[in-house]
């Protein structure tokens, strides 16, 4: 056996002096976010209102509450409550439809291989992006001013504010697109409509498609909870029944929500693999 | 120079040019079917929305207007003439957008604090038994498909009023969709360090603490700051419904008509959205690279 090798630990130290011996500041840099982020969060529960006495108190009615949930009990309005979930699947569907009709030729000019020039890429980029600040509820209450309470708004809702959604993810996919086709157009004598007719849309199509079936399935969500501001669908019975205490009702309308999503992801997993085959959504 | 395209004898091409042709109908009437049953669809959502091109149309016009008339003042005059009249309850609400980030605040890191327990037990490659994970999977699964609000309404009423019953409520929904994704960072994380430290004889725990922590924080900040992004939004909303922020100011003006505080609220609330945007896209590509997940 060979004796171990000295270590020269002076000479690893005078080479490697940050493993020695790490600067202060990168040894607290951690300890010193997680305090702040402590610190901040208990500045906000106290701040909130947050008391242990309340938070017990609002605890044994959450209790009480889910005690009266059981079982889940339709009472005599299943019918009603049947249709309100395919009303709020149809805002779903329409709305998602009419967001993409509309965002398909704006997409095109926000992106950066279709419209080069800056300047005017940068007004349109901006438009969608302030109209996806705004959220689907507000639009909801915005468009319940104009066509009046009902499931109408409701569709309304869900276009516009997926519409800012969408031209941005468009606009993504036409930039990811290969320019070779569209090169290939131009060489053939192609007009500018040509090549985005047969160079582009060839290639952008069955992503768009993927995305907007994404989306449908997730506007089943968006539409349940706009109703909650009168914009018709389950949420509005929803909210009425929290709103008289009826809380059979309630978990069998939550129960119900659960069991549509559930399907439609199902559903809709299966037609974007039919449609795009097993790729995922960008 | 001479073109070489060899031509096919007539009998030759006949046959393939049916086969090409036979080919190309068979995806036409695929596409054609798929279109007519879309159309289906769509035209039975719209008897079941109760879609009315009657009412669009007459009240397109109120759509329009109504911008028009959020951005005009009482006195009639363009908002934007007069900023200091516009933005006149504007100590009111910068109170109520720090409410707002408060929330989301808490929620997102009170969700995020109980998805780091309870992503272990969900996750494939680490739990300790398959009944825990089923029970946990399913918990997370509802927390993440109820939406916020409802949780919201549910809790206005258990808890009173006021930001406590938003702040449950977004941390509860935080907690479905980030132990989901935080779940599926530690199923992708590397298991030769577990099983050395395990071979050590080191406990559950310790397995946890010292191999698959380390591996996945970046990921969990990444998540969470991008969930704090959506929190924000949804914070906005929660004042509909009673559960505090800048949504219960907002809610009051546009029910009573208050022209031009809609708009000057609305403006404050996405010039607060660009901002978190912006600093949390900045943070999580100065903290993790550009390749962390998004």
């Amino acid at each position: 056996m060979s004796k171990p090798r000295e270590v020269d630990t002076a000479a690893l130290r005078a080479r490697y002096p940050d493993v020695f011996e790490r600067p202060a500041s990168a040894r607290l840099a951690t300890p010193a976010m997680i305090a702040a982020a402590l610190a901040l969060l208990i500045y906000g529960l106290v701040d909130l209102d947050f008391s242990p006495s309340r938070f017990a108190a609002g605890l044994s009615q959450l209790g009480w509450i889910s005690l009266m949930m059981i079982p889940p009990d339709p009472g005599s309005s299943l019918p009603i409550y049947l249709k309100a979930l395919g009303e709020t699947l149809s805002i779903a569907l329409l709305g998602t439809t009419l967001a993409a009709l509309f965002a398909l030729p704006v997409s095109l000019l926000a992106a950066r291989n279709i419209v080069p020039s800056n300047i005017l890429r940068f007004p349109v980029r901006r438009f969608l992006d302030s109209i996806r600040g705004v959220d689907t509820l507000i639009w909801a209450l915005v468009w319940i001013n104009v066509v009046g309470l009902g499931p109408f708004a409701g569709v309304l809702a869900i276009a516009v504010s997926d519409f800012g959604a969408f031209g941005k993810l468009f606009s993504e996919a036409i930039e990811g697109a290969d320019q070779k086709q569209v090169e290939g157009i131009r060489a053939s004598g192609g007009s500018a409509l040509h090549e985005i007719r047969f160079g582009l849309m060839p290639q952008v199509l069955p992503v768009i498609a993927g995305q907007v079936l994404y989306f449908i399935e997730s506007n089943t969500r968006s539409a349940t909870i706009i109703g909650i501001v009168g914009a018709g669908g389950i949420g509005l019975q929803l909210a009425e029944q929290i709103r008289v205490l009826e809380w059979q009702k309630v978990s069998f309308l939550i129960l119900m929500i659960l069991v549509a999503v559930a399907a439609i992801d199902f559903i809709s997993g299966k037609l974007r693999f039919a449609i795009i085959g097993r790729r995922a959504v960008a | 120079m001479t073109l070489a395209v060899s031509i096919l004898p007539e009998q030759q091409l006949a046959a393939l040019n049916a086969a090409y042709r036979q080919a190309v109908t068979r995806k036409r009437l695929r596409l054609l079917f798929g279109v007519v049953l879309f159309a289906t669809a769509l035209v039975l959502a719209a008897i079941g929305a109760e879609v009315n091109l009657r009412t669009l149309f007459t009240y397109f016009g109120n759509f329009v207007s109504y911008f028009d008339r959020i951005l005009t003042l009482d006195s009639g005059q363009r908002v934007w003439t007069d900023v200091g009249e516009w933005l006149w309850g504007w100590r009111k609400w910068l109170k109520m957008l720090g409410e707002t980030l408060l929330i989301s605040y808490v929620g997102t890191l009170t969700g995020a604090i109980f998805a780091f327990v309870l992503n272990f037990f969900a996750a494939e490659n680490t739990s300790p038994g398959p009944w825990l994970r089923f029970v946990v999977r399913r918990l997370l699964e509802f927390a993440r498909t109820v939406p916020g609000i409802v949780f919201a309404l549910v809790f206005v009423i258990a808890f009173g009023l006021g930001p406590m019953a938003g702040v449950l409520a977004i941390a509860i929904h935080s907690t479905g969709a980030l132990g989901k994704l935080f779940s599926e960072i530690v199923e992708n994380a590397d298991m030769k360090p577990v099983e050395g430290i395990r071979s050590t004889g080191a406990s559950w725990l310790s397995c946890m603490r010292f191999a698959v922590v380390p591996q996945v924080t970046a990921g969990y900040a990444s998540y969470a700051l991008l969930r704090f992004e959506i929190n924000v939004r949804e914070a906005s909303v929660m004042g509909f419904v009673g559960a505090g922020g800048i949504g219960q100011e907002l809610v009051v003006a546009i029910r009573k008509f208050y022209y031009s505080d809609v708009s000057a609220i609305l403006l404050t609330i996405i010039v607060t959205v660009f901002i978190i945007d912006i600093t949390t896209g900045w943070l999580r590509s100065r903290l993790f690279g550009r390749e962390a997940p998004t």
